[in-house]
């Protein structure tokens, strides 16, 4: 068995978020108390799912310059994997929302913009499903992909700013102030220090759990698609 | 441009020839409106913005799917020979705006009419309703477009669209209490405008690189 060299920091990175995650001492911050951990399971899924989806983008965005069917495969499988995340974040989150804020869900401007996020990659799924034909399957999809992602990450930027939230950050002027998406000052060194390689840790995982899916794919069209 | 002012000219004689489609997408607001009118009377403001809108959106779905399903797929080669992508998508585009801001203004006075009127400024609400209404013929044309290409019905459009429009949906929402009197911290209402408008604006020129893609066959 042959592993390349960010396979092995994928294992390193998870297996440390997992030991010291658990184990370092995290500040207590208002009603979070230990479940505060959940930050390094919760928040990476975010940063691989749009990690994952721009990548999905990019080859979107090659195929419609190469039609090389091989760039579809790599759009479709990484938006697989974004979704994956996209719902793994949704639960995690809600868990920890349902301990800390009382509701599973509580229609959370950045709770709703992650199921938007979900529900359009799955509507690009089906899309595919909705075709047979391989060439234009790839097309047509790629349009969607392309019109999808630029619809969706200036919601992202700009809604979680307009409103009210229950997430750190948000409105202007409110605490944690502009950034949609950490909490300023709420991360203390020790766990930034476990943070970083956790974020890196899952973005290699979903990078290799779609390379093994893409291999998988190419090689089952082996015959359609030549390198 | 010129050509883009021809194309538009085509798709409206079609809509004068055909008749019937125009005049059954008028009646689905009207008999949709008066389905609303029996189940709830005259709802209060905020019962009535949500109905609004949601109204617009299935309105949109209906009004501007045909405007790429109608086009038989000999025509569309037709079209090829004859015109540029950018300039179809754009007398596309132009051609569903305008029929969007017929039914929405149809569906003002419908819900004036039947639903009663909690809205305060009505001018107000008549700008924010053509921008919404802007919005959702945008978006929806290159849904249609892609369904089109996908040989799919309506439904798929509305799967691809509704996650899409979401965002914008929830501007309009919100910036539309404005004309229920609510008020607004200063500025804020400008903000939204603006940022509706970009979003239309993004939704353009997105329309206008992509449509070149999906065009030939």
């Amino acid at each position: 068995m042959k592993l390349k060299w960010w396979k092995i920091l994928c294992i390193l990175f998870l297996f440390f978020t997992f030991t010291a995650g658990f184990l370092i001492h995290v500040p207590i911050i208002g009603n979070l108390h230990q479940s505060i951990r959940n930050f390094f399971f919760h928040v990476p899924m975010w940063f691989g799912m749009i990690g994952l989806l721009s990548l999905s983008l990019g080859y979107s965005i090659a195929y419609l310059r190469t039609q090389n069917l091989k760039h579809d495969v790599y759009a479709s499988e990484f938006a697989k994997t974004g979704i994956i995340f996209g719902m793994l974040g949704l639960a995690t989150g809600s868990i920890w929302a349902k301990y800390t804020w009382g509701e599973f869900w509580s229609n959370d401007p950045k709770q709703i913009a992650a199921a938007i996020a979900v529900l359009i990659y799955l509507a690009y799924l089906v899309l595919r499903g909705s075709m047979t034909d391989f060439d234009k399957r790839a097309r047509i999809s790629s349009v969607y992909n392309i019109f999808a992602y630029f619809i969706y990450i200036p919601l992202i930027i700009i809604l979680p700013r307009l409103v009210q939230s229950l997430h750190p950050g948000g409105m202007e002027g409110a605490k944690g102030g502009g950034n949609p998406a950490l909490g300023g000052g709420s991360l203390d060194a020790t766990m930034e220090m476990v943070f970083w390689p956790a974020v890196f840790g899952w973005l290699l995982l979903g990078l290799w759990i779609s390379s093994l899916k893409i291999r998988l794919n190419l090689l089952a069209n082996k015959n359609l698609i030549n390198e | 441009m010129s050509k883009i002012l021809i194309l538009l000219k085509k798709d409206f004689l079609l809509e004068m020839r055909q008749q019937h489609t125009f005049f059954g997408i008028l009646l689905y607001v009207a008999s949709t409106i008066f389905v609303l009118y029996l189940a709830m009377g005259q709802p209060e403001s905020t019962v009535y913005n949500g109905l609004f809108w949601m109204i617009q959106l299935f309105v949109c779905v209906n009004a501007v799917a045909k405007s790429f399903m109608q086009e038989s797929k000999g025509r569309m080669l037709y079209f090829y020979t004859l015109t540029s992508p950018v300039q179809f998508i754009i007398g596309k585009l132009i051609y569903s705006t305008v029929i969007m801001l017929l039914m929405v203004l149809l569906s003002l006075v419908l819900f004036r009419v039947l639903l009663g009127n909690p809205i305060m400024h009505q001018l107000q609400f008549f700008g924010i309703a053509c921008l919404g209404g802007i919005s959702l013929s945008l978006v929806f044309t290159l849904m249609s477009a892609i369904a089109a290409k996908a040989h799919q019905n309506a439904a798929i459009m509305a799967i691809l669209g509704f996650p899409l429009i979401i965002p914008q949906l929830l501007l309009l929402i919100r910036l539309s209490r404005a004309a229920y009197g609510e008020v607004f911290r200063q500025g804020a209402l400008l903000q939204i405008t603006m940022l509706l408008a970009g979003l239309d604006l993004l939704v353009i020129v997105l329309s206008v690189v992509l449509f070149p893609f999906l065009w030939k066959d």
